[in-house]
């Protein structure tokens, strides 16, 4: 429609760099499923926390080993006779006052696991906290299912997440790219990219879902086998805090990498999903792509 | 040419994004605890448990058992949680002469309503089982569990085909607070081969702390669901008019019905 007023009007800024392309990366499914998965596991982790602070305290096993766990949060009087927050990991203490343990809500130091700014609701609210997380849950685990689905049985998106040979063969070289804070903007997925993604989707996320049902008491009768797997339903509550604190990990690297690697570049892909890369205009091959 | 299109207006979609980030981050942190308060998204989210439900029920089959332990995976000393003594006289006169004039009622939607000393569930055919106890916290207890089969006891009194709800009515006041502590199961679960109207603990009689001298056992349930000192079983259609009508004391309180996860 403008293609000719377009090569007759003056280059803008944007535009002007030779060798840039701009393509459509995302379509407005993954989009929209990004931003859904990006409320819910907000929701997810936040409601979470309000549970965990129902009872601050992790066990490996079965059942609850009160006197060894292998980790707690909670207070008590320092030496001073001032109140302390303290988290103890397999026998090690550490002073946490302000955060874990012992932190400040309304004004009012308070004794509890996880701070007020983190948990949903922020008070002690555990029913509450509970009604959202399984909401949550049930927007969030039927739309990944249906994506893990879709890219199993999918070839472009096999090829969107699966790494090639060549890149896993290079995987040293992007790592120390990465390192540097050198980002290559091509079309597709790095290596590194696609390994993590798959971690991601096909590893933690997983593991985050089943270790969530091994909690559930009819879910046990319904599966044991999920109790076999996980070592039991104290491990499995373990693990389901060890995935969500190394999803957070995940996030915290994700919005790194998106803020040194573009912003706005990045942030556009996922929201009207034009991306730039360095490789000159192709019109067939991207609509070939959609 | 869409393309095209998306580059033109940068600097405004900058600030848009920007904008809606801030706002979004605004609203995520102030918003949710107003949320919270706010009675229809408490009852949506609350409703969510249902459709848990239809799907556990889909995944359990009616008689799929919780998973027994070996002895030596009793804990010593089971973890009470809640009330763990009654304070009212009636209890305390029921616990000092041990329990000899303890009476479970059984009535409402039933053909032959009944009272049941501990003796007499002591005579019926019992059932022993080592269980692990879920509570909602998120800490697990095991136990060694002795009792009468709720489904035996209540083919003694003949349930009536609009019986919907088992109620339990117990002893206690939850907190010293001014109303019992009550819990409520479906027929489903009432009928479970593991639910029992337990009487003993670890091979002795169930201690106050852990509900003496009848404490409910619905294995497949979290802990709130297996009421303590349970006095009467009341068969309803719906449990509306009882208490704030929600099917139990901590359901009233905003937990879930559902209380298989």
């Amino acid at each position: 429609m403008t293609e000719s007023k377009d090569v007759s009007s003056p280059p803008r800024a944007d535009q002007s760099a030779a060798g840039h392309a701009v393509i459509k990366r995302h379509g407005w499914a993954t989009r929209a499923w990004h931003w859904l998965n990006a409320v819910c596991l907000l929701v997810l982790l936040m409601s979470g926390l309000q549970i965990f602070n129902a009872h601050p305290a992790l066990y490996w096993g079965d059942t609850s080993h009160f006197d060894s766990p292998l980790l707690t949060m909670g207070a008590f009087r320092g030496p001073d006779g001032d109140p302390q927050g303290a988290v103890r990991v397999l026998g090690h203490q550490f002073n946490t006052t302000g955060v874990f343990g012992l932190s400040d809500l309304n004004g009012e130091p308070t004794q509890r696991g996880f701070p007020g700014w983190a948990t949903l609701p922020s008070t002690q609210w555990l029913g509450m906290g509970r009604n959202w997380h399984f909401t949550a849950a049930w927007i969030f685990v039927p739309s990944l299912l249906a994506y893990l689905l879709y890219t199993l049985i999918s070839a472009r998106r096999r090829r969107m997440i699966f790494p090639t040979g060549g890149q896993l063969k290079s995987l040293p070289a992007t790592i120390w790219h990465h390192m540097l804070f050198r980002f290559d903007h091509k079309r597709d997925y790095n290596g590194l990219q696609k390994l993590t993604y798959i971690l991601v989707l096909f590893i933690l996320l997983p593991l985050m879902i089943l270790t969530g049902l091994t909690m559930s008491p009819t879910m046990n009768a319904a599966w044991p086998w999920l109790l076999d797997v996980f070592g039991g339903r104290q491990s499995a509550r373990t693990i389901h805090f060890i995935c969500a604190f190394s999803l957070v990990a995940f996030f915290v690297v994700h919005i790194l990498l998106v803020l040194v690697s573009g912003v706005f570049n990045n942030l556009r892909s996922m929201t009207s999903g034009g991306y730039r890369i360095k490789q000159p205009r192709n019109n067939s091959e991207h609509s070939a792509r959609g | 040419m869409a393309d095209r299109k998306l580059i033109l207006p940068d600097r405004r979609r900058r600030r848009l994004i920007t904008g809606l980030g801030a706002i979004g981050a605004t609203a995520a942190l102030t918003g949710c605890d107003s949320l919270s308060r706010n009675e229809q998204v408490q009852g949506f989210l609350n409703n969510t448990q249902w459709l848990t439900r239809y799907a556990q029920r889909l995944a359990a089959s009616r008689q799929s058992l919780a998973r027994e332990f070996d002895k030596s995976m009793i804990a010593e000393t089971f973890r009470p949680n809640g009330t763990t003594n009654p304070s009212n006289d009636g209890y305390q006169q029921m616990a000092a002469n041990n329990f000899i004039d303890y009476r479970l009622k059984i009535d409402g939607l039933v053909d032959k309503p009944g009272e049941f000393s501990l003796e007499q569930l002591k005579a019926m055919p019992s059932r022993t089982q080592i269980t692990r106890h879920d509570c909602v916290e998120g800490w697990s207890c095991i136990g060694q569990w002795t009792g009468a089969v709720l489904g035996d006891v209540l083919d003694q009194v003949r349930p009536k085909d609009s019986a919907r709800f088992v109620v339990f009515h117990c002893a206690d006041n939850t907190y010293g607070g001014p109303v019992k502590y009550y819990e409520s199961l479906d027929m489903i679960e009432a009928y479970h081969p593991q639910t029992l109207l337990a009487y003993g603990l670890n091979g002795a009689d169930v201690p106050v702390a852990n509900g003496a001298p009848i404490r409910l056992r619905a294995e497949r349930q979290l802990g709130y669901k297996n009421a303590k000192y349970v006095m009467r079983l009341e068969l309803v259609d719906s449990f509306k008019t009882i208490q704030g009508g929600m099917g139990g004391y901590w359901e009233d309180r905003g937990y879930e019905w559902w209380a298989g996860i």
